[in-house]
């Protein structure tokens, strides 16, 4: 176990496609957390960017590009780029440089103004890139990938496409109770059945959109939350950042083919259960202890596939957790309270430190309409390209 | 587009990857600068044809047009195609692929077998893109 640290404020900008600049997003999202935490942005000592694609530059300006918006003050300043866990990573950042003393707040902003359609690479021929080969070379889009992996279920443990459409009809309930969900209507399994099949078996409904949106967080030292007066303040107590164990052999995004295990035995967990062991481990809890979890449901069928992973039930017991309706409201952990990604559709930088503002609100009690009864442990899981792990532990 | 990764016609096509000499472990798409096992202290590495024949480990297709790099003619209607991830067995590998045209995903179930064959990606006025396809075996067309 290593050192706590306070979640002071939390904040959101309402996401959905807003046609604006992603600064506009982190500015608000940012404002809005400093305001919860009862801070001027000049109590500030250390801001903490998720990447921002913008002009082919990945990385070299979302810290420094919300420190300039919000009024240069002298903070000290990092960027962080993990593709969909690079808000995880900048919470990390952050909690290091607590523990470490070297900052006493730190605020961690991840904002995006996502293209319409399909992800992309960014421009040019560049061979040497596995993000640009895979389209180049086979069109493999985001969605065929959640379809193979969701095809394969199929096959191993006899999911159904119906179950996967209850779990949009699961989160989409939750996401109209969300007032920062872009999509605020419930949907129903029949409604998932008509929509257009993207990449088989997964239909339009089953498979996450791109979105505008924004989400932070002030985050400080315990020692700094008591002097102001905040004796119970929820709590970070692990960030896993893990990269995979080689052989990695289930295929991963953006790859063209797995590590081979011809020469050294695969481990016997995959990356995915790996991100969250490392997170219990560092936590000094388990599946068990745990009031509600929010997941990186990219596709309806990963969500089960997250079920297995962070061990809320056995390999291949992801739709019977779901049909049982223990990962529901009022179920034994519930899964996705904020509406997921099925709700908010993707925004990258942001959604991983938003995931946190839903532990947030949820362990303080204050999530409304969708609020856990006694919520004391949540975790949050994501997987971000090339092999960024991704899970934060949060307690009250 | 990209250079050693498959060679040969007909009967004689195969994928290419590399082997290291020290660990044995395999590469595909190849990998030429250093051996990424972390249990290997790094030996040479040696291009080796891939098994023609594996087991698909899942199948899909894109409904959709895939965006740019992909190639396609935006005047001409989209034709959805399969993609197959097939595993194969000596190389303990899954290695990701188009089907051949024609192939759906009506015609594929998980664990059935298929063979790598020389395939056409797209073609300009210019020149002809080949690549690696998927064909479950017992299929000539």
């Amino acid at each position: 176990m290593t050192g706590e640290v306070a979640v002071l404020g939390a904040g959101m900008h309402p996401w959905g496609k807003w046609g604006r600049g992603f600064v506009e997003y982190g500015v608000a999202a940012a404002r809005a957390a400093l305001a919860d935490a009862g801070l001027e942005w000049r109590d500030v000592g250390s801001i903490v960017g998720a990447d921002t694609v913008r002009g082919g530059y990945p990385g070299y300006v979302a810290g420094a590009t919300f420190a300039r918006a919000l009024g240069w003050q002298g903070a000290r300043v990092a960027s962080v780029y993990a593709a969909c866990a690079s808000g995880a990573q900048a919470v990390a950042a952050a909690r290091a440089q607590i523990l470490a003393g070297l900052a006493d707040v730190v605020l961690v902003v991840g904002a995006d103004a996502a293209p319409k359609g399909f992800f992309r690479p960014a421009g040019g021929d560049r061979p040497d890139d596995p993000d640009w080969l895979r389209f180049r070379v086979l069109g493999a889009t985001n969605p065929t990938y959640f379809g193979l992996y969701a095809r394969r279920r199929m096959a191993v443990h006899g999911d159904t496409v119906e179950d996967f459409a209850q779990v949009k009809v699961k989160n989409s309930a939750l996401g109209a109770l969300n007032p920062y969900a872009r999509y605020r209507k419930r949907v129903s399994a029949d409604e998932v059945a008509a929509s257009a099949v993207v990449a088989d078996p997964l239909r339009l409904l089953d498979i996450c959109a791109t979105s505008d949106g924004g989400a932070a967080l002030v985050l400080s030292s315990l020692e700094f939350a008591r002097r102001r007066g905040v004796t119970e303040p929820v709590r970070i107590r692990a960030v896993s950042t893990v990269t995979p164990t080689y052989p990695n052999t289930v295929l991963d995004l953006p790859d063209i083919a797995t590590d081979s295990a011809a020469a050294a035995e695969p481990a016997t967990e995959t990356f995915r259960a790996s991100i969250a062991r490392a997170a219990y481990e560092e936590a000094g809890v388990g599946p068990e202890d745990l009031s509600l979890a929010e997941v990186y449901d990219l596709s309806t069928a990963l969500e089960l596939q997250w079920y297995e992973d962070l061990g809320l039930c056995g390999e291949g017991e992801g739709a019977k957790l779901l049909r049982e309706g223990a990962t529901a409201p009022g179920g034994r952990i519930p899964v996705n309270m904020s509406g997921g990604l099925a709700s908010f559709g993707e925004a990258v930088p942001a959604q991983a430190i938003a995931q946190v503002c839903e532990l947030t609100w949820q362990l303080r009690g204050e999530a409304g309409d969708r609020q856990v009864e006694h919520a004391r442990v949540g975790i949050t899981a994501n997987q971000g390209l090339f092999g960024h792990g991704s899970a934060v532990i949060a307690v009250r | 587009m990209v250079a050693g990764w498959f060679a040969g016609d007909g009967d004689d096509f195969t994928l290419l990857g590399t082997r290291c000499s020290a660990c044995a472990s395999v590469f595909f798409p190849r990998e030429d600068g250093w051996c990424r096992n972390p249990g290997c202290a790094g030996g040479d590495l040696a291009e080796i044809p891939l098994s023609r024949r594996g087991r698909v480990w899942s199948y899909t297709d894109s409904r959709y047009r895939p965006p740019s790099p992909y190639v396609t003619d935006p005047e001409l209607p989209w034709e959805p195609y399969t993609l197959i991830a097939v595993e194969l067995a000596a190389e303990r590998i899954v290695v990701l692929g188009q089907a051949v045209p024609g192939v759906t995903v009506a015609d594929l179930a998980v664990g059935a077998e298929v063979e790598v064959v020389a395939g056409v990606l797209h073609e300009d006025g210019e020149t002809v893109w080949t690549t690696w396809q998927w064909r479950p075996t017992g299929v000539t067309a």
